[in-house]
């Protein structure tokens, strides 16, 4: 018994120690070997802050944002699903008084009043849904594109909470069965997961515009606003512009021509 | 001492056989919701949280309130509550079990919870959360398990325990306040953004709290040979009478700055619980109920002789439960979430099997809560020789 006792313990503690070891191990091997070398793609579209411009003069009706809105959801793969409670949105449209809460008034000119807004994540400076995550599934890259980790998301739901926007959606069943063509090139997701805009970045990787700025003709432009010779920034310097909420201090990089 | 929990009578193993039975039948409804996901309950985009976390943020509330008789006997030395100290923590015990269930029961992927400790994000509340209410957990397990030993035993208990439940008292309004951090922490959510919350929590925590032990220490004192005592009831029942007139005044403070002000993303809220907006109103009645059971329950508080018929001070106990549970429970999420960030009024009302579901956690917490408080009576009861 004590013998056997004592053989455990030994094992146990020669078990622990080279538990304990394994990182300090690690970190020589990886200093030693050469691992997989990483290039960045040489078309990858790069900004130091990626920002949105959306001339809303340039849609007439509720017909010029279809293609925008399908062509999104098309390639990320966003199910259709029937049932309201559990519709899950990345891009979308909306009124005016519901887009910029709160700032809408009786007498507004009636192409605002009955035009419709399209409404997405904002990629805010500083996401609420960032510093809400109790994970980091959700957060900002240096380019300020502020992505999910549909992998390491436990389905929480406090981004949702979180964000002054609506802009999240939550998978309450399966999408995978309600995703029309599945395209291969970019993951569907797992039900309990929390999903939204992703700035196109799996596109901006390989050099492509964002699917809605190729579906607007034009009215929809991104670029770094970071750069002072860049379209966004000559778009903002010539237009007055709007975003959403401002006053909550987020920094929505959606900016609107209206 | 585990093994007095396994000696009693019909009713005691009728109760348990009860409580299991439901425990067993939202088991098997869990299984569905894990198998379908969380779309089998009533949530939405638009509403986000429900039932569940409504549950969790009372009873985070119920756990706190568990203090309200460790504090008056180890900080200033009120030997009546000495008897009953024990009671509250098990309480706690229960409640904050109920919580933890409550919040794994909420979640989309429930089997990488571990993430938040995989991944510890300290600017998240809800990581903060997390350690505050398993701390709180295991501090009223240790201290609890201690003194009923010790009472057993005919000993003293330890010296370091009073330096635990000293601890254990600072650390119950922490686990409230944290609670109430997730939520007016968040920009644009115009009902929970107000300094008032968190003690606004504390105080329907200290009324909703005590007022339940009350009511448990009246159903020992029937169904078992302890007697709890009747000062040790009165006691409880002045504190619940503070913290419910406080509760309504903190929430008449948070009425008068949102309609003073007339700021429409903090009114909406409010309006759409207590009138209904854009011809939206499930919630009405549920909030005048809620409030007419507050105020009622104040008026027969703070009457003392109402207050000392045990008989009304229970019934009192009952409708200030039930009351703060409205208000708490189901009143302070969804009226979070309606109208929503792009002002539509999108009703939330939970559907059969989330309340299947949630009976079960109840029934989970009422199970522990049934196993402690046998263990703890069945001592006194022995110590006491009857």
């Amino acid at each position: 018994m004590k013998n056997s006792r004592r053989s455990f313990l030994k094992l146990a503690g020669i078990s622990a120690l080279g538990l304990g070891a394994k990182p300090v191990l690690n970190a020589f091997a990886s200093s030693d070997e050469h691992g997989p070398e990483i290039f960045p793609n040489q078309e990858a579209l790069t900004a130091k802050r990626w920002a949105m411009v959306i001339d809303t003069r340039k849609f007439e009706s509720e017909e010029d944002f279809e293609p925008i809105v399908a062509a999104c959801h098309k390639i990320h793969n966003v199910p259709k699903l029937k049932e309201k409670r559990h519709k899950i949105d990345w891009i979308w449209i909306d009124d005016f008084k519901h887009v910029f809460t709160y700032q809408e008034h009786e007498f507004l000119d009636d192409r605002v009043k009955h035009l419709p807004f399209l409404v997405l994540c904002n990629h805010c400076e500083k996401p609420a849904c960032v510093r809400a995550c109790p994970t980091r599934a959700t957060f900002k890259r240096e380019d300020g594109i502020v992505l999910m980790d549909f992998h390491r998301c436990i389905g929480c739901r406090f981004c949702m909470a979180a964000c002054p926007y609506g802009s999240r959606s939550f998978n309450f069943r399966d999408p995978r069965p309600f995703v029309e063509e599945e395209n291969k090139e970019f993951p569907t997701r797992m039900k309990g997961v929390v999903e939204k805009c992703n700035f196109c970045a799996e596109r901006l990787a390989v050099g492509k515009m964002p699917a809605c700025v190729e579906a607007s003709n034009g009215a929809i432009v991104v670029g770094d606003l970071h750069d002072p010779d860049s379209n966004v920034r000559d778009l903002l310097k010539n237009n007055y512009t709007i975003r959403r909420k401002p006053y909550l201090g987020a920094g929505p990089a959606i900016y609107y021509i209206v | 001492m585990l093994e007095l929990a396994i000696k009693g009578g019909k009713t005691y193993w009728g109760w348990i056989l009860s409580l299991l039975t439901i425990i067993g039948i939202a088991f098997i409804v869990y299984l569905w919701q894990l198998d379908f996901g969380l779309g089998i309950t009533g949530m939405s985009r638009d509403v986000s949280w429900g039932f569940y976390i409504a549950q969790f943020t009372f009873l985070v509330g119920v756990a706190a309130g568990g203090v309200m008789v460790v504090l008056p006997y180890y900080l200033h030395d009120y030997k009546a509550f000495g008897r009953i100290t024990i009671l509250g923590e098990f309480l706690a015990i229960a409640a904050v079990v109920m919580c933890l269930l409550f919040i794994i029961v909420d979640l989309g992927q429930p089997m990488r919870a571990l993430n938040v400790i995989l991944y510890p994000t300290p600017g998240s509340v809800l990581f903060w959360d997390m350690i505050v209410l398993n701390v709180y957990l295991l501090l009223n397990v240790v201290v609890g398990w201690n003194v009923i030993e010790a009472e057993r035993n005919n000993i003293g208990y330890p010296g370091w325990i009073k330096v635990l439940a000293i601890f254990s008292i600072i650390w119950a309004p922490a686990i409230h306040t944290v609670t109430a951090f997730l939520y007016c922490g968040l920009p644009g959510r115009g009902f929970w953004l107000t300094a008032i919350l968190a003690p606004r929590f504390l105080a329907s925590a200290f009324a909703a709290g005590p007022a339940l032990l009350i009511l448990l220490c009246l159903i020992i004192r029937r169904v078992t040979n302890f007697d709890p005592g009747r000062e040790q009831i009165q006691s409880l029942a002045k504190i619940v009478t503070y913290a419910i007139i406080i509760n309504v005044f903190f929430f008449l403070c948070e009425v008068f700055v949102v309609f003073y002000s007339r700021i429409p993303s903090h009114m909406d809220h409010i309006k759409y619980l207590f009138f209904g907006l854009h011809g939206h109103n499930a919630l009405v009645p549920w909030m005048w109920t809620s409030m007419l059971f507050m105020v009622t329950s104040i008026i027969l508080l703070v009457n003392p002789v109402t207050r000392k018929n045990e008989k009304v001070l229970a019934f009192t106990c009952v409708i200030l439960f039930i009351g703060t549970w409205i208000d708490k429970g189901m009143g302070m999420i969804s009226g979070g979430f309606v109208p929503n960030p792009l002002h539509h009024v999108v009703e939330y009302a939970p559907t059969l099997p989330e309340i299947i579901i949630t009976l079960g956690v109840w029934a989970t917490g009422f199970l522990v809560l049934t196993i402690l408080f046998k263990i703890a009576v069945t001592v006194k009861e022995e110590v006491s020789g009857v």
